[in-house]
Order: structure tokens, then sequence, then C-alpha cells
């Protein structure tokens, strides 16, 4: 993209311009060339490491510190390594538990979230700032100060070992919910509410309304606004490394604790292969929604 | 939080006119306490029990063995000694010896304040900086978004075994310093390295949050203001320091307060990326640490104590620093100029900063 564009940009300047226009013109190109470096070193500095952990993933073990900056020596053995039980890692199953612990913590922060969205973004009540306010203040905690008390009480609980995907999913809540919250809000405060009211005046009733002409609006944001929380829960490490048990593990912590085939050799290839794994479907999702995520990500903390 | 009880004063009296009878005023206000009920059930259950139980048991005494006198100590109250250990590097009745957890925290808060100041700053340079070059007119613009998003959707735990192999001795990063005649550093262990491989691999995938956030406030920014800027004669510099930075600075703030909070809880990347080494233990890893050990009482007190300094922390960038978290219709001036009806809706700074990341890092 880069080359082609500069390329267009250096095409040699016709004769006949003015001497003023001139200096003009090559300001202007030495701009635009600057702004494209510009533009390649951000690509550059985005994808690289990105590159270098697939690139790695699909090399073969006995080249690991291979420095050739394009695949060599490509195989598939890393990520049946990533997938092999033998040497004590559950990838696979850590997979399921994510999926599991990430759809609930969404699925429950949505259905509670989007009333107060709702509320905060349409409707005036007393304590509207307080209540902004205390889940701003939410969404400050220090995910560590949620582990000492919960340990206990997970303990006392016995929900410490066996499947209780609850003892992840309950702290998930406390940072998936804010978030959902302030970027609904966010959402649901730009949309086009007189047409809820337009809908209602043309014979609607309140429900047919939403379901018809609010919600098909809504949907975008609402889709964002899950995919952020998914996505929030997908990464979280803190609370999952403390809380997992061997059949809750979540993949950050199979892959933060991944060992390879002699104690003290670090599984490179093999770990570079699961974060692969991890992340491609999470770079595909943000991709195909990148536009929709961006205004997402930055809802409410611009518009003044 | 009190800074957030300030800016909540008048809130009732300030709501905008309404030609809605008093009747339906007063079911919106039934209505909306009650949409909100559910959501202040849960923040209740999940982060102010934790929290106040954590308070309460930080004034109990943890049992087990006096790591100073090595007696074994029943519970019970505990006075102020839980945080008097951290603060005053007190265990029992002597200064605690070195190696114990309790000698750590000074080192430990100085390398997460370390870790908050230069991470910010960088990102705060290099995010403004990308900002301003994609908010130009250019081809490619979703590659470079796509570029920009990619750092941002990575696990931080996948971030941190990625350049935990970049920062390996054979990695490429000391392949890359070998070939400008720089040395090989031991990234994970060295004191000096150790940091800024902790502080690298956070400001790569943290600056693209940051960028979006500024560009997001720099495209807000009417053209019209630089076109006078241009006819008046204002170097490009000038434009900068008094049109651009004025104009982006509650979306920077925002952003700043947020990321900093960020760092402040820090605990993925040094947990994984180092492990501690080269005295990189963050204050949370110190608390896992602590509750490794047993001593959950005094973990509770050192949790407390982190909570109180990111409160703090988010007061001060609330109160002083212009980071206008919660733009109330009457204090957002731009609003008022631009798009005076848009509405009572409350415009929220957005927390995803504070997960951009994950919660620990």
């Amino acid at each position: 993209m880069t080359a082609a564009t500069t390329t267009s940009t250096t095409a040699p300047p016709t004769s006949g311009r003015t001497e003023a226009q001139e200096i003009h013109f090559k300001s202007n190109r030495n701009a635009k060339i600057r702004m494209y470096i510009g533009l390649a070193a951000l690509v550059i500095w985005g994808l690289a490491p990105f590159y270098w952990m697939v690139v790695t993933a699909f090399r073969d073990v006995g080249y690991t510190f291979d420095t050739s900056p394009w695949p060599t020596h490509v195989t598939l053995d890393n990520f049946r390594t990533a997938f092999s039980t033998g040497r004590g890692n559950h990838f696979g199953a850590a997979l399921v538990h994510s999926v599991i612990i990430g759809v609930v913590t969404t699925v429950v922060a949505m259905l509670v979230g989007v009333f107060a969205s709702y509320a905060l973004a349409r409707l005036n009540f007393p304590g509207k700032y307080v209540v902004l306010g205390v889940i701003l203040g939410s969404s400050m905690f220090p995910g560590v100060a949620l582990v000492t008390p919960l340990f206990q009480l997970f303990t006392n609980l016995g929900w410490r070992d066996g499947a209780n995907y609850q003892a992840l999913i309950i702290p998930n809540i406390s940072f998936a919910l804010p978030l959902t919250i302030y970027t609904l809000t966010a959402f649901l405060a730009e949309m086009p509410w007189e047409l809820e009211e337009s809908a209602r005046i043309d014979g609607c009733t309140p429900g047919q309304a939403f379901r018809k002409i609010m919600l098909p609006l809504a949907a975008p944001g609402l889709f964002t606004t899950a995919i952020l929380a998914f996505i929030a829960s997908w990464n979280e490490f803190l609370l999952a490394s403390q809380f997992s048990t061997a059949q809750t593990q979540t993949v950050t912590v199979a892959i933060a604790q991944f060992t390879g085939s002699q104690p003290h050799q670090e599984p490179y290839t093999a770990v570079m292969a699961a974060g692969t794994i991890v992340t491609v479907p999470l770079i595909i999702m943000v991709l195909i929604f990148q536009r929709a995520i961006v205004s997402g990500l930055t809802a409410g903390g611009v518009k003044g | 939080m009190s800074a957030v009880a300030q800016s909540t004063q008048g809130s009732t009296k300030k709501s905008p006119p309404t030609k809605k009878p008093k009747g339906l005023n007063d079911a919106q206000r039934r209505q909306g306490l009650l949409l909100v009920l559910p959501t202040l059930a849960f923040l209740a259950a999940v982060i102010l029990y934790p929290l106040v139980r954590a308070v309460f048991d930080s004034f109990k005494k943890d049992e087990g063995l006096d790591p100073a006198t090595g007696l074994f100590v029943q519970g019970g109250s505990a006075g102020v000694s839980n945080y008097t250990h951290w603060l005053l590097q007190q265990c029992g009745n002597v200064d605690c010896p070195p190696g114990t957890l309790g000698a750590q925290f000074y080192s430990a808060f100085w390398v997460t304040l370390f870790f908050t100041v230069v991470s910010v700053v960088v990102e705060i340079g290099l995010g403004m900086w990308f900002a301003m070059i994609m908010n130009r007119d250019f081809k490619g613009r979703g590659l470079v978004r796509a570029a920009i998003l990619v750092p941002w959707a990575i696990p931080t735990a996948v971030t941190a075994k990625l350049w935990f192999f970049i920062f390996a001795f054979d990695g490429i990063a000391n392949k890359l310093l070998g070939f400008v005649g720089i040395p090989a550093q031991l990234w994970t262990s060295d004191p000096t390295a150790a940091k800024f491989a902790i502080i690298i691999a956070d400001v790569w995938k943290t600056t693209p949050f940051m960028a979006l956030l500024i560009l997001a406030g720099l495209q807000l920014i009417p053209g019209d203001v630089y076109e006078a800027a241009q006819i008046d004669g204002a170097t490009k510099w000038q434009t900068f320091v008094r049109i651009t930075l004025p104009l982006v600075k509650v979306p920077l703030m925002v952003a700043v307060l947020f990321r900093t909070l960020d760092v402040l809880r820090i605990y993925d990347l040094p947990a994984i990326l180092t492990n501690g080494g080269g005295g990189t233990t963050s204050l949370s890893m110190l608390v896992i640490d602590q509750i490794r050990q047993g001593g959950f009482n005094n973990a509770s007190a050192l949790s407390t104590i982190i909570f109180l300094l990111i409160a703090i922390v988010a007061f001060l960038f609330i109160r002083f620093g212009g980071a206008d978290v919660i733009q109330r219709p009457p204090t957002s001036k731009k609003k008022d100029d631009d798009a005076p009806t848009r509405g009572q809706a409350a415009q929220v700074g957005n927390p995803v900063a504070a997960n951009a990341t994950s919660t620990g890092a």
C-alpha cells in the first residue's frame, strides 16, 4: 500500500509551474511522504510482534530461534504439541472453559446492564449521577482487592475445587458489568429515540415500538458491547489464576503455565502456537467489526 | 469517590426543563430506580462485599508462626499492625528481615510507580503521534485500524509470553540489538533490562488504545479552527500547543486516568514475563505472594492500601487533572456550543481503558 501510494506521489512534476507552486508542491509531497512513513511505522509497530508469534508458531521446534523474517521450516507440530495432554497441559479443555465463562459472563452482564443503561441514557431519576459514579468507581476497582476476601469465601463455600464455574464468573461480573453499562449507555444515548414516539403515534404499542423500531437500531451497539465484554472476560488472568481449578482452568492460565518436555526448557514454539489459537478468533472478530469496536471503545470518553 | 460525590451535587436541581406532567415524571423516577437496582445489587455483591470484608479482615491477626519471633500467633484483633507491617516495615516488634515479603513493600511500591510514570508518559507521546497520523486523509485506513487493534485484542497473558519469547536470551530482541552493536541483555532478570522489558511490552499493548481515544478527540475538532490558525500565520508547533492540546485535553486526561489506574494495578505482565525477576514485583504481585504464604489478613491490609492508593490517584485526576469522566450536560461546554439539543443523556468516560488490558495489567 505504502509503496504504491508513494510512487504515485513522486510522479515527476510537470513543467509549467511557477517557482512558488513548485515549492508548495514539494513541501506537500514531503509531508505526504512523512505521513506514509509514519503510517508504515504504525503498522509495523502493531503487527510485527504478532507476526513473529504466528511465524514461530509454524516453525519447527529445532529452529525456534531462527531469525529469518519469513516463514521457514513450516510445520503444524507445534499445534499438536499445544493440544497434547501428555505433559500435563490441558489447552483444549481450557479453551472450552474460557468459552463457557466468557459467554455466561457476557450474557449476565448484558441482561443486567441493559436495564441500567436504558435508565441512565433515557430517564431522569434522583441519584442518577451517584449511580454513574458508583459504576465508574467499580471500573477503577483493583482486581487484586477481590482476591483475598473471595479466596476465603469460595474456600468456605467449597468452590475452590471441581467444576465450579461460578467461582470465575462471579468475580468477572465485577469488571464486565461496569464496562457493559458504560459502553451501552453511550450507544443508547446516541440513538434516535424520537422514532419510538413516532411509532407510538402511528399506532404501535410500547412493546411493538421497542421491538420493531428500537431493537433493530440498538442491535449493533448491543452486539459491540457484548464483544467487548467477552474479550475482557476471555483475556482475564489475575482472578482466573487464583480461582480456577483443573476443571475450570482458562486459556490465559493454561498458556501462562504451559510446560515443556524438559522441566527447565521453555516450549516457546508450542506456546506461540497456543497463543495464536487464542488470539486469532479475537482478531478475526475485531477485523470484521473494527468500525463498531473503535466506536465502542471510544464512545463516551470523548463526546463533549 | 468523593470526587464523584462532588460532581453529582446539584444533579437533581439542574434537570432540564420538561413539558411532561408531574405524574409521568414520578413514574420515570420509579422506573429509573427500578432499572438500576439489579446492577447496584450485583455490584454490592461482587465489589462492595469483598471491599468491606477485606477492610474488616485487615484488622485481624493472621494465625501461624511469626516470621520474626518464630512463636505461634493466635488470631484475634491486630489493631493496625497489619498496616504498620507494610508501611513501617514492622514484623512484630522488630523491623522486617530482608527477604521477607514485608521488606519488599517499598521496592514494589516504587517499581509500580516507575512503571506507571514511564509507561503513561511514553504512551501519551506515542499515542498522540499515532493519533495525529491517523487523523489525516490517507488510503488504507482499514489496514491501519486493524494494525492498531491487534495489540489491544491479544490477551495480556499471551502478550507476556510473546515478549518473553522476543526477550529470550537467544531471541529476536537481542539479535536485533546485536546488529547495532549493543550487547545481549538478560531481559527477564537484569534489574534495568527487566523493568524496561515490562514497560516495552506494556507500551506496545496499550498505546493503540490511547491513540484511538486521542484520535476520537481530534476528530471532534472542527477543521475551520485549523484553517483560521493557518490564515493567521500560526506555526505548526503553535497550532499544536495552542489549539490541538487544549481541545483534546478532556479525552486525553480520561485516557491517561484509566491507563494510570491500570498500571498501578499491573499484575499479568510482571507475573508472567519476568515473574518478579530483576526487582519487577509489583504491588498486586506482592498481595498474591502474601496469599500464597497464607497471610490472608496481612494480604487484605496490602490490598486495602492498593485500593486507597488508586482511589487517591483517581480523585486527584478527576478533581485537579481535568479528567472529566462523568460529563454531565451542564458542565460540557462543547455540547452547549455544537449540539444543545442532544438530550439529557450523561456522557461518560469509557472504562474499556480499564480493560484495554485485563483487570490485572
